[in-house]
């Protein structure tokens, strides 16, 4: 009876916790401009369904793609198993579905294999990233915290797997023995070989049953309370990221409909814009952003295959999409505790822009959208580079001077070059 | 017969829309030039094999001439909104007003800016790329590759441009151009929808690159070079500025021709 109480607070507190944070990132990502994602949502299901639950993306690269997909399909059905426990924790059964009979011993033999697949996967996983050193996980940006924010994941889900694996051998040598409670019910094809390393008396063994069980249970509870703080936000996020994602070809860019009104006013003096809010043109801090932009940076996993195909940064240039995503989702958050501290009127003189991602970065883009390609989850950095770029052109007039020659001849000449509109049909002379 | 040997001039005539609509007539299409294509001198020879073709074919068409103007491209992407929605709005009050359905542009650039950003702003056109109309002329047995030079057996890259695959998922086109040919097609290590950039794009052309330890033509024309090409196939005016920049950095200009597919059909057919 204590064990089931201390169990129903424990996970009632998990529970709350998770939702408080939950909420905290979802107020942030409010905090950015409006843009309509509800269009078309048959395609949008579509999208989500391909990319994020079928991995669509993730096969370009099929080694990780291969082992991504053993941890991500070990997640979705070994949390089948967790329902149970939940039910057991709770009611102080155990092995509540084993009425279910072989369809239950297929379920827990599956979950086994698949247990083992994540633990043998995320070794791996450990190993590319701090053995064979990939490129692909080193960076200006992935320094301390988001280096060690990806072993803790690995290490934990290695530790959850080993947890359940244990704890299913435990209970299969106990129910060999006849315990009481433990009746026989579930298949172990890989616990079984972990039966001789354990205890033989039935006292012991239940020790280590029980600690293992409350040591996956409380593993679990635990983790779903370090994603809001973590990279691996993406299991939860990566679905309504695809799902709210851009639809049109990757070349069309947004036309400002603020301008729009502007420039129709300019052509037109007889035009009478509707009435919007004034606001300032493109984005120095992640609030001028649009919500879409703010969801992608929680979104983010920081697995650098934008960064690893981006032509700026292949050729050594400080620009990389996975900081940008990142300083984005740092700057959120900074500003989603400033409000929770001081209140949201509170302006701490800091912003995306300059504090966070330079000048040089974002003039180093060339729009290629090679990192939004490479995404697969669908994330844009393209989108927030382009947005900082407006701020700095149309609020601040600040673009490299080679760049301001081309707007220069644009306006005077209707050319990108200094050649006079009286020439430009020359191409065209006849002999 | 001058022009084959120098791609300097024009032996017919290139018929604006003013001339057009003044004999009360309408084309099937618009070429749309673009910048580079009517001032770089280089891009000049593309639009010139472009003209040739939809000559050649008998295609009624027509250019803007002096009436065009810059799509605002580099300036949407440089971030100067106003000034890109000045040209376009500009542009698109010449398009409609020639009553336009159809255009075909020599530029990745135009094309997306036209198909994508201008039906926004009230100009909602039919637009392809040149490479795009050559595929249908070539589906419909009106183009083929004979009566020039023979591009059998030789060994073509194609450096697909990031505004007409990436960009607009355009990747068979460029390519069912070049099959015509018999030649034999060789794909870079980073093609399709993993292309490398040239490093022009998002305005990129009209700036110096940013710090760093190599440049992103170069790094492309490496890639390139190491498919041991003849030639290397362009659609895009920038991006053959910037590859041709990079074969003659690594002075491989007599081994290795950059060409546009409109140059490669225009050979091909002896125009």
């Amino acid at each position: 009876m204590v064990a089931q109480i201390l169990f129903l607070v424990l996970t009632l507190a998990a529970i709350a916790l998770f939702t408080v944070n939950l909420r905290k990132i979802i107020r942030n990502i409010r905090l950015g401009k409006p843009v309509d994602r509800n269009d078309q949502p048959q395609k949008r299901l579509m999208t989500m369904l391909r990319v994020a639950f079928g991995q669509s993306k993730m096969v370009v690269r099929p080694i990780p793609a291969f082992l991504h997909f053993f941890v991500y399909i070990g997640f979705v059905i070994i949390n089948l198993e967790v329902l149970e426990i939940m039910i057991d924790g709770l009611f102080g059964t155990h092995r509540i579905f084993n009425g279910l009979g072989s369809l239950y011993n297929f379920l827990i033999g599956s979950f086994e294999i698949l247990a083992f697949t994540v633990w043998v996967s995320c070794v791996i996983f450990l190993i590319r990233r701090n053995v064979i050193k990939l490129k692909r996980f080193s960076g200006v940006e992935m320094k301390s915290w988001p280096k060690s924010d990806a072993n803790y994941i690995l290490i934990t889900e290695i530790l959850l797997m080993s947890a359940f694996l244990l704890m299913n051998a435990a209970d299969a040598k106990l129910q060999l023995l006849g315990a009481s409670h433990y009746i026989s019910a579930g298949a172990f094809p890989v616990s079984q070989y972990l039966m001789n390393i354990l205890p033989s008396t039935e006292s012991a063994l239940i020790i280590v049953e029980r600690s293992c069980w409350w040591f996956h249970i409380i593993g679990i509870l635990a983790f779903l309370n370090y994603l809001p703080y973590s990279k691996h936000f993406h299991i939860l996020f990566a679905f309504p990221n695809t799902y709210f994602s851009n639809l049109e070809p990757k070349g069309e860019f947004t036309n400002m409909a603020s301008v729009t009104n502007e420039v129709k006013a300019m052509l037109d003096p007889s035009f009478v814009p509707a009435e919007t809010e004034p606001g300032k043109f493109g984005a120095k801090d992640v609030t001028d952003l649009s919500w879409v932009n703010l969801m992608n940076a929680y979104t983010c996993t920081e697995c650098g295959r934008c960064t690893s195909v981006c032509p700026a940064n292949i050729t050594g240039k400080l620009l990389s999409p996975r900081k940008i995503m990142m300083d984005t989702r740092d700057r959120i958050t900074e500003v989603g505790k400033n409000i929770d501290k001081h209140g949201t009127e509170h302006q701490d003189g800091k912003s995306l822009l300059d504090d966070y991602i330079s000048r040089e970065e974002i003039w180093a883009c060339t729009s290629c959208n090679a990192c939004v390609e490479a995404c697969p989850v669908n994330i844009d950095p393209l989108q927030i580079i382009m947005e900082l770029r407006r701020f700095a052109v149309m609020e601040e007039s600040q673009a490299p001077a080679s760049i301001n020659a081309m707007l220069g001849n644009i306006e005077n000449n209707q050319a990108p070059w200094k050649y006079s509109p009286a020439d430009r049909f020359n191409w065209a002379q006849e002999n | 017969m001058n022009l084959i040997l120098d791609n300097t001039t024009m032996e017919f005539k290139v018929p604006t829309m003013a001339e057009l609509m003044a004999a009360g007539e309408e084309p099937e299409i618009l070429f749309w030039v673009g910048c580079a294509g009517s001032y770089d001198e280089r891009a000049q020879k593309i639009t010139r094999d472009i003209c040739k073709i939809l000559h050649h074919v008998g295609i009624k068409y027509a250019v803007l001439g002096t009436e065009e103007s810059c799509t605002g491209d580099p300036a949407k992407r440089a971030g100067n909104e106003f000034l890109f929605q000045m040209q376009a709005m500009t542009n698109i009050e010449v398009l409609n007003a020639y009553n336009i359905k159809k255009i075909v542009t020599g530029c990745p650039h135009c094309f997306n800016t036209i198909k994508n950003e201008y039906p926004g702003l009230g100009g909602s056109y039919e637009v392809i790329h040149h490479t795009q109309l050559i595929q249908d002329l070539i589906n419909e047995g009106k183009l083929k590759a004979e009566g020039g030079e023979s591009f059998k057996g030789k060994k073509i890259t194609y450096h697909d441009p990031c505004y007409l695959g990436r960009g607009n998922g355009i990747y068979e086109a460029p390519r069912k151009a070049l099959e015509v040919l018999d030649a034999q097609l060789v794909e870079m290590k980073r093609c399709k929808s993993n292309g490398l950039c040239c490093g022009a794009g998002g305005a990129q052309m009209f700036k110096e690159p940013e710090k760093g330890k190599k440049d992103i033509n170069v790094e492309r024309i490496d890639e390139a070079l190491e498919t041991n090409p003849q030639f290397i196939a362009a659609g895009c005016p920038f991006c053959m500025t910037m590859l041709s920049d990079g074969i003659k950095l690594k002075d491989k200009e007599q081994e290795v021709k950059v060409l546009d597919i409109a140059e490669i059909t225009a050979r091909a057919n002896g125009l």
